[in-house]
């Protein structure tokens, strides 16, 4: 065992810090050390994509990051994508098209979809089944998720158009 | 609850497709998994695993484990004491099963890799991670058995002291089987065989169990917390009452997480020994050698025919690898394959005989449609090669054979040793599959081989019975609150299916409040008196019926007072928006929140209509039954098979949630189509699992998952509860296999392949493949 140093991190605006083993997965740093369990663990060997968070805006699977690798960055979570209490347009999207049954790979996948699109606003669905391929969902079959994202998505374009309009 | 009240069914909360008011959590990070409890103290458990499938324990060296800083506790079968005692079977106890029962660690022999030989407690997960590393344990690695054949053979053994593999052996039937056979114009048999594999729900098993001296506290209890409560008071000598079982969010289920397993045991035990809490969250390395494998089953199955298809008899002789040990519910696929052999046919004359067999593989469980997927596959490829022999149409030879909705209730005779005769008890199965082949638009589907761009197209179809609904029992509480807020606790347990929703919805039709109203408790053992929880598509069926036995007691009961206060006839009053109401005049007689403020300062009267207790008995299996179709484009260089599309089609009863109900079926089905091209349990002869992580273990993802269209028919409300609701979270799995085999050796008939064993895999298909060019 090597002894813990500090590790600052800037986690969904906020900076945060704790003690670390330079062998704790960052995963385990945000849930353990900082208390943020929305990010899950669902195979440690980075495969299945719930551990998926935002990195400086890029999804990484924290499974396979050191903490210590992480150092200074910023990061963003699930937790961080609306305002506590409050959902985004993407996650509302998630609860009208029932993309989620039990929810354990629904974080991995949002962050995911996050990134998708901000880098492809308007995506196919290929694009999106192509995006969220790296995120095993047992429940719904994937078909609920893709069109939850391709219905934000149009969404998103349309309220572009209107404020573009007004 | 969080759901907006809108999109009501016409008459009601119920058939609505009301989103999930429980997705919030979900969605914000915000759930409580089992693993995101923490407590105070927590303490981090792990376990030794056995590396070898079949071995004496000679000896074992803990000291250093011990001695690692740390840790707080190493314990092995010696330091159990007089605790150990083995796990017993909670359903389906096929005779002799009981023979080979699990103990929660393993004292001088392992038969399995991923059995438990020892647990470490630690500080923290890392720390009780490196301990285990520092155990010494002295194997004499024996010959392992690995397959079923191996198993009928009886020279290696897996439980010598019992003498025998064959852990259980029966026939049953029906009819005259021989007499059937006699007069069939044609026969044929075939073996076939179906492939180990598992559910892998996305959360692994966890626990967390806390001792305070009184109560022991465990989380993570998921499926059946009363039975797992009884059996752990029993096997650590405390009474039920000390123990508290919680349930936690879950991720998903499926049959295999929630049944009392060796670590049900082994972390409680710890808690109360340490007197710290303690933590053991499964990885997906243990979780894939040892949580509940499934499915491994071969077949030889006869049919006996007219030469104008007409089924006359059907006898099978089935095997399955239950693994090491009988667990919880080892044996309910293995009985329930000669029950769904015969499936929506008509078939007089039928005989199955059975053996559960052990092996030194992971045992077995439940597995969403257990014994269903297997025995459709079975009987649905033998159906389509019977038609090709007599030149018959596939569709129309069904169509031919299936039960008519005139014979309905049809008896389908005592097919389960431990369960009375069973009957099919409502709907119209011929209707069911002709809007499902209309559905796929079948008749302009490009099949038998059809060769477009390279690729063989076929068509594969298949017809199912599935039944759900087991009892006995379920309990249901609802209390009002002075706030207007309504509480529901539910005996049932929660996997992700939606059920806050659904429960909410079921009360809110009787008391006439919005969803927003209601909060839904279920699981723990804490909420009501008794429950039996969720498995066998039940949760709806029973737990639903309870709520809905419940809202309308207390509905009741709102009305009687209110009737015996304003010297009013309860004719003349009703429920609406929180209050008890004049139907004439609409003038409010009493105010729901005002009664259970009263029932909170000791009023008896308000206490006994705010605060209702349910019980709801099912008195009867109910059936629901449906049809699949696959339109599949086979590439007969490469064997690569793309899913075009997928229709699966089932009649549940009354549908309470259509969205919620799709979501099953659509999730069910693609599971179905991910275990038939991908997932599979791959052991080595020695014994080894080679596919131990999810690189090796293959789930579909999103470019593997096919378009599915899911079609929920409410054709035949099920008489055997009160909301006529049947199952609705196996029917997408249960034909996938049958569908897809079929569908795939359509699509190669003009090569000659022959389809008698699943995975569809890439290797198994090309290896085919090459077989058929072979033989030309």
């Amino acid at each position: 065992m090597i002894e813990p140093r500090e590790v600052v991190l800037t986690v969904n605006g906020e900076r945060r810090s704790g003690p670390c083993e330079p062998r704790m997965t960052l995963v385990d740093f945000l849930r353990e050390t900082l208390g943020l369990t929305g990010t899950h663990v669902g195979c440690e060997h980075g495969v299945c994509g719930a551990c998926t968070v935002l990195l400086e805006g890029e999804s990484v699977r924290a499974c396979l990051m050191f903490a210590v690798q992480a150092d200074g960055g910023s990061l963003t979570t699930v937790e961080g994508l609306a305002p506590a209490g409050e959902m985004n347009d993407l996650q509302r999207a998630f609860q009208e098209h029932h993309a989620l049954q039990c929810g354990f790979c629904t974080p991995g996948i949002l962050t995911t979809a996050t990134a998708l699109l901000r880098d492809n606003p308007e995506p196919s669905e290929d694009a999106v089944r192509h995006a969220i391929s790296g995120n095993i969902c047992r429940c719904t079959g994937y078909q609920p998720i893709v069109r939850a994202i391709m219905d934000c998505a149009r969404r998103r374009k349309a309220e572009k158009r209107a404020g573009g309009a007004a | 609850m969080n759901a907006p009240d809108r999109a009501l069914a016409k008459d009601g909360h119920v058939g609505a497709p009301t989103v999930r008011g429980e997705d919030q959590r979900f969605l914000t990070g915000r759930a409580r998994f089992t693993d995101d409890v923490r407590l105070e103290r927590m303490a981090h458990a792990a376990v030794l695993r056995s590396p070898h499938a079949n071995a004496r324990i000679l000896g074992i060296d803990a000291s250093a484990a011990r001695e690692t800083k740390g840790v707080l506790l190493v314990a092995t079968a010696a330091d159990l004491g007089d605790r150990r005692s083995p796990i017993p079977i909670r359903l389906a106890p096929l005779p002799g099963l009981e023979r080979f029962l699990q103990h929660p660690i393993a004292a001088d022999r392992v038969r399995f890799v991923g059995e438990p030989v020892a647990v470490v407690v630690a500080e923290s997960r890392y720390i009780a991670e490196d301990a285990l590393d520092s155990i010494a344990v002295d194997y004499e690695p024996l010959d392992p058995v690995t397959s079923i054949e191996q198993a009928m053979q009886d020279k290696a053994l897996v439980h010598e002291a019992v003498g025998t593999n064959i852990g259980s052996h029966y026939h049953v039937s029906r009819g005259d089987p021989q007499a059937g056979f006699a007069k069939a114009e044609y026969r044929r048999k075939e073996r076939f065989r179906c492939h180990r594999h598992t559910a892998a729900p996305m959360e692994t098993r966890g626990l967390i169990a806390e001792y305070d001296g009184a109560v022991l506290r465990v989380w993570g209890a998921t499926k059946v917390p009363f039975f797992n409560r009884r059996v752990l008071a029993k096997m650590l000598a405390s009474p039920e009452s000390s123990i508290e079982m919680i349930e936690t969010d879950i991720g998903g289920g499926f049959g295999v997480r929630g049944e009392f397993y060796p670590e049900d045991f082994l972390i409680p035990w710890a808690a109360m020994r340490l007197r710290r809490p303690v933590k053991w969250i499964e990885d997906r390395r243990e979780h894939l050698m040892a949580t509940n494998h499934a499915r491994e089953t071969e077949c030889e199955l006869e049919i006996g025919m007219k030469r104008d298809g007409t089924i006359v008899a059907m006898r099978a002789t089935v095997m399955a690898d239950l693994g090491a040990y009988t667990r919880t519910g080892g044996g309910v696929a293995i009985a329930r394959v000669p029950q769904f052999l015969p499936g929506p046919y008509r078939i007089p004359d039928y005989a199955c005989e059975v053996f559960a067999l052990f092996s030194n593989k992971t045992p077995v469980g439940t597995y969403r449609g257990p014994g269903r997927y297997e025995a459709n596959f079975f009987r649905e490829r033998l159906l389509d090669m019977a038609a090709a022999d007599l030149g018959l149409d596939p569709i129309a030879l069904r169509e031919k054979n299936l039960v008519s909705a005139a014979e309905i209730p049809y008896d389908i005779g005592k097919l389960v040793p431990y369960e009375g005769p069973n009957a099919y008890d409502g709907g119209d199965f011929h209707s069911a599959y002709r809007q499902a082949l209309a559905a796929a638009g079948y008749a302009s589907l490009p099949r038998n081989g059809a060769l477009i761009g390279g690729r063989l197209h076929g068509v594969g179809v298949a017809c199912f019975t599935e039944s759900s609904g087991a009892g006995p029992s379920e309990s249901a509480r609802i209390v009002a609150r002075p706030d207007g807020r309504y509480e529901i606790y539910s005996g049932v347990t929660t996997m992700g299916q939606g059920h806050e929703t659904v429960f909410a919805q079921i009360a809110a039709d009787e008391l006439g409040v919005p969803l927003s109203a209601f909060q839904v408790f279920h699981g723990s053992t804490a909420y009501v008196d008794e429950g039996w929880g969720t498995y066998h598509s039940r949760a709806i069926v029973v737990g639903g019926s309870a709520v809905k036995i419940a809202a309308q007691t207390m509905r009741d009961k709102l009305i009687a007072v209110a009737a015996r206060r304003s010297g009013l006839a309860p004719e003349r009053l009703q429920l609406s928006a929180g209050a008890v109401i004049r139907v004439d005049d609409s003038s409010t007689v009493l105010d729901v929140a005002r009664l259970a403020r009263a029932a909170e300062e000791g009023d008896a009267e308000a206490l006994d209509a705010t605060h209702v207790k349910a019980r709801f008995d099912i008195k009867m299996r109910t059936y629901s039954y449906g049809s699949h179709v696959a339109h599949v484009a086979v590439d007969p260089e490469t064997a690569q098979v793309e899913v075009l599309s997928y229709v699966a089609l089932e009649d549940i009863g009354r549908v309470v949630n259509p969205l919620l109900a799709e979501g099953q079926a659509v999730g069910g089905a693609v599971q179905g189509i991910g275990a038939t091209f991908l997932d599979e349990l791959v052991y080595d002869a020695s014994g080894q699992l080679l596919t131990g992580s999810f690189a090796d273990y293959l789930v579909p993802t999103s470019t593997e998952a096919p378009p599915v269209t899911a079609i929920l028919l409410e054709e035949a409300p099920s008489a055997s509860n009160p909301l006529g609701a049947k199952g609705a979270g196996e029917g997408g799995i249960v034909a996938t296999g049958a569908a897809l085999a079929n569908a795939v050796a359509n699509a190669l008939s003009p090569l000659g392949v022959k389809i008698t064993a699943l995975p569809l895999s890439l290797n198994n298909l090309a290896a085919s493949i090459r077989a058929a060019r072979r033989k030309k």
